[in-house]
């Protein structure tokens, strides 16, 4: 009896594994279908990267396109989304035509086929769009997935006591007497244990001349000794007080609320916080702050890049009208809507020169913006992402707290990649 | 030839199971495949990169998934730190810590509330009401309030004068998220007891007061032995929901604090595995599920043998 229960369970076990098992390359064979494919499509994003103007712009698709609409479908956040999108991939499902994906989120999808590359006849044309945006649609040299909106890590800075922004480290960590004399926090980032902290520590490795991992994405180069020099940036500054010890708990809304209040001399932050810094009811640094780029070690420093790309799925039904909707969107007049409307970073070059929006006052940021992405650092580039901001951020975190020391952090940032890259 | 009563005890007898079938097919559908799905998995590589792209994943890997967590084997190393492999035992210890932490205090704090409650004053209503508005808050609400309560610039930090960094230390952290799930769920274990002891009869306790015995004595030997299969109940339940614990933590603390993962539970892990390989996931997810099956059927066995003994000495 008992044996007998235990075939049935077993056999049921096998039916069941092999029902799992998908076939090898579907994503591959999928590549070359309905790429004339025209009819309605589903757009997914997460809405904290979605405005207004976002559905405007689609409004406005859809009545030029009334036989191809577009279905927006929004998700709380990026990782509800990306864990969403892989149940949807691992399915083959056709529902999702058009994805917003976080940038770092694109080498994991297109590792795994999933994605719709642009070659051949389905090609996408990304000249007029600035480079270092396009760099992070591409995986392993093929063009995954459309530029949408960028960021860049930029350095607010208060006016009324720094004259002039510092352009390394040294000249930053030198003003910080003002700070001191003043009862305020000399420079503060996102130093909580996320992936925020990941960001700003790539930031300081890549200020140093490091990275964390190089560009076949699977290789660590964490424990060199730039990646010392520029980890010890943070660290050194944490315990000397410089980064005021709350920081350690801030992520990007924390930070924001502590430069408004006055509390910062310094900060490092995305570009949504100069709108909201210059009208906020309860911001006391109106009209006293300025903005630059990060700092770095003999110049300036160099951001990571954040911002969302815009992919098409390999399974979708209608890739002629995703594409057609992807040219839509890194269309010059959309991106000067999104940008105007809602403050979204554009991807086209010609916006950052044009003499209308550079003298817009809501928008002075946008020098210091364009000068940094020319400059960016691709945040980690690999399609192990998950792990390998795991062990940056956990890593650095204890670090920064002076609960490990330098050296020891990096080392186990390296096997800590390591052992996620080549497991299995 | 059968009598007509034979053939409806026949039929009776056939029908029983029929009838019972829609239910175990359901049950089979609903709980029995997505266990018997996970285990599958937990046995199935997770897919690796070759040639920059993934392979599909999925063949069979013998014990290997649960070697990674439970010995820390990394592709042939330790785990290093910075791994979710390395967070296994302290996970594993920090769950159990706030089960016996958080259900010894709201036992103690639900008693003395449901103590409380069930004298008779003016007022008795209402606080009653007011008492349940904890349990009533969704828990993702909660550890959002708490959140803002203990923020460096919180009201926490402000009523105390101090400066703690409460959701950074490993100790604060921890503290901070027992205060929480104290807070949220004692109501519960007070609601649950106080059910039972109103339908203590007065008699009892004066009887006891006519034979000079003092309160304390009297909740000792008359209200405690009375409320005990509710606080059995309510141990069991609290025991099994603080086992599989994720929202308050997650969202008080991000499972960090400390080292970076002091406050980091079970379910916590579970869900960062899930970004990074259903195998790995479902192999944890499967000894997550063991160790509380294991303390569930421990609790049940031993509270059934200390009913048996109680009943015994009371008849002796």
């Amino acid at each position: 009896m008992s044996t007998r229960r235990t075939l049935s369970a077993a056999s049921a076990a096998l039916v069941l594994a092999a029902a799992g098992c998908a076939t090898p390359d579907s994503g591959l064979d999928a590549a070359g279908r309905h790429l004339d494919g025209r009819g309605p499509i589903t757009y997914v994003q997460a809405s904290d990267t979605a405005g207004v103007a976002t559905k405007q712009v689609i409004e406005t698709w859809n009545r030029r396109h009334p036989d191809q609409r577009v279905t927006l479908r929004q998700f709380s956040d990026v990782d509800e989304l990306h864990d969403n999108l892989v149940h949807h991939f691992k399915a083959e499902d056709a529902d999702y035509d058009v994805l917003g994906a976080d940038v770092v989120t694109i080498a994991e999808y297109a590792a795994h086929r999933w994605l719709q590359p642009f070659k051949g006849a389905y090609t996408l044309d990304t000249s007029a769009l600035l480079e270092q945006t396009v760099k992070t649609a591409r995986y392993q040299g093929t063009l995954y997935a459309a530029p949408f909106m960028t960021d860049a890590g930029l350095l607010y800075y208060r006016k009324d006591l720094v004259p002039r922004p510092p352009r390394t480290w040294q000249e930053l960590l030198g003003h910080c007497k003002i700070a001191r004399e003043r009862g305020m926090g000399c420079y503060a980032g996102q130093f909580a244990k996320y992936e925020g902290l990941t960001v700003n520590v790539a930031e300081a490795v890549a200020a140093a001349g490091g990275s964390f991992v190089k560009a076949d994405g699977t290789t660590p180069s964490a424990d060199t000794p730039a990646a010392r020099k520029g980890l010890s940036l943070l660290v050194d500054a944490y315990r000397s007080g410089d980064i005021p010890k709350e920081a350690i708990t801030y992520q990007e809304e924390e930070s924001r609320e502590a430069f408004e209040a006055g509390k910062l001399l310094f900060l490092r932050n995305w570009s949504y916080v100069y709108p909201l810094a210059s009208s906020d009811g309860g911001s006391v640094v109106k009209g006293k702050f300025g903005v630059a780029m990060l700092p770095g070690v003999s110049g300036p420093g160099r951001t990571a890049l954040g911002g969302q790309d815009n992919a098409v799925n390999v399974y979708s039904e209608h890739k002629a009208t995703a594409r057609d909707f992807l040219i839509y969107l890194q269309s010059p007049g959309v991106q000067r809507e999104l940008l105007i409307k809602q403050g979204q970073s554009p991807v086209v070059k010609s916006l950052y020169h044009d003499k209308k929006l550079l003298d817009d006052p809501a928008l002075g940021y946008l020098g210091a913006l364009e000068r940094s992405i020319a400059t960016a650092t691709e945040r980690p580039v690999t399609p192990f992402y998950p792990a390998v901001t795991q062990a940056i951020s956990q890593n650095a975190y204890a670090a920064i707290k002076g609960e490990k020391p330098v050296g020891k952090a990096l080392e186990d940032i390296q096997a800590a990649i390591l052992a996620a890259t080549s497991e299995q | 030839m059968a009598k007509p009563s034979d053939t409806t005890a026949h039929r009776r007898s056939r029908l029983g199971p029929l009838l019972v079938s829609p239910s175990l097919v359901l049950l089979a559908a609903v709980i029995g495949y997505p266990v018997v799905a996970a285990l599958v998995t937990s046995f199935r590589a997770d897919p690796s990169l070759k040639d920059g792209f993934f392979t599909t994943g999925g063949e069979f890997s013998g014990v290997s998934n649960y070697l990674h967590w439970l010995v820390q084997s990394c592709g042939g190393t330790s785990c290093p730190a910075g791994t979710l492999g390395d967070q296994f035992w302290t996970s594993v210890l920090v769950t159990l810590f706030f089960t016996v932490v958080t259900v010894s205090l709201e036992v103690l704090i639900g008693l003395l509330m449901a103590v409380v409650m069930n004298q008779a004053f003016a007022g008795r209503g209402l606080l009653r009401a007011v008492v349940l508005v904890p349990w009533a808050i969704p828990t993702a609400v909660t550890a959002k309030l708490w959140f803002f309560m203990f923020a460096y610039d919180g009201i926490i930090n402000r009523a105390l004068g101090a400066h703690i960094l409460w959701t950074d230390g490993a100790w604060s952290s921890r503290v901070a998220v027992i205060i929480a799930d104290v807070w949220k769920t004692t109501p519960f274990v007070a609601l649950l007891l106080l059910a039972d002891m109103s339908g203590i009869p007065g008699g009892l306790y004066e009887a006891a007061r006519i034979d000079g015995a003092s309160a304390f004595q009297s909740f000792l030997r008359i209200t405690l032995p009375l409320v005990r299969p509710a606080l059995l109940v309510a141990v069991v339940f609290r025991v099994l929901d603080v086992l599989r614990i994720y929202d308050l933590p997650a969202i008080l603390t991000q499972g960090g604090g400390g080292d970076g993962h002091a406050t980091t539970t079970l379910s916590i892990l579970t869900v960062r595995q899930i970004q990074q390989g259903y195998g790995g996931a479902s192999a944890l997810s499967t000894l997550t599920f063991v160790l509380i099956f294991g303390v569930a059927l421990a609790l049940v066995r031993a509270f059934r043998v200390n009913l048996v003994q109680s009943e015994q000495h009371g008849m002796s």
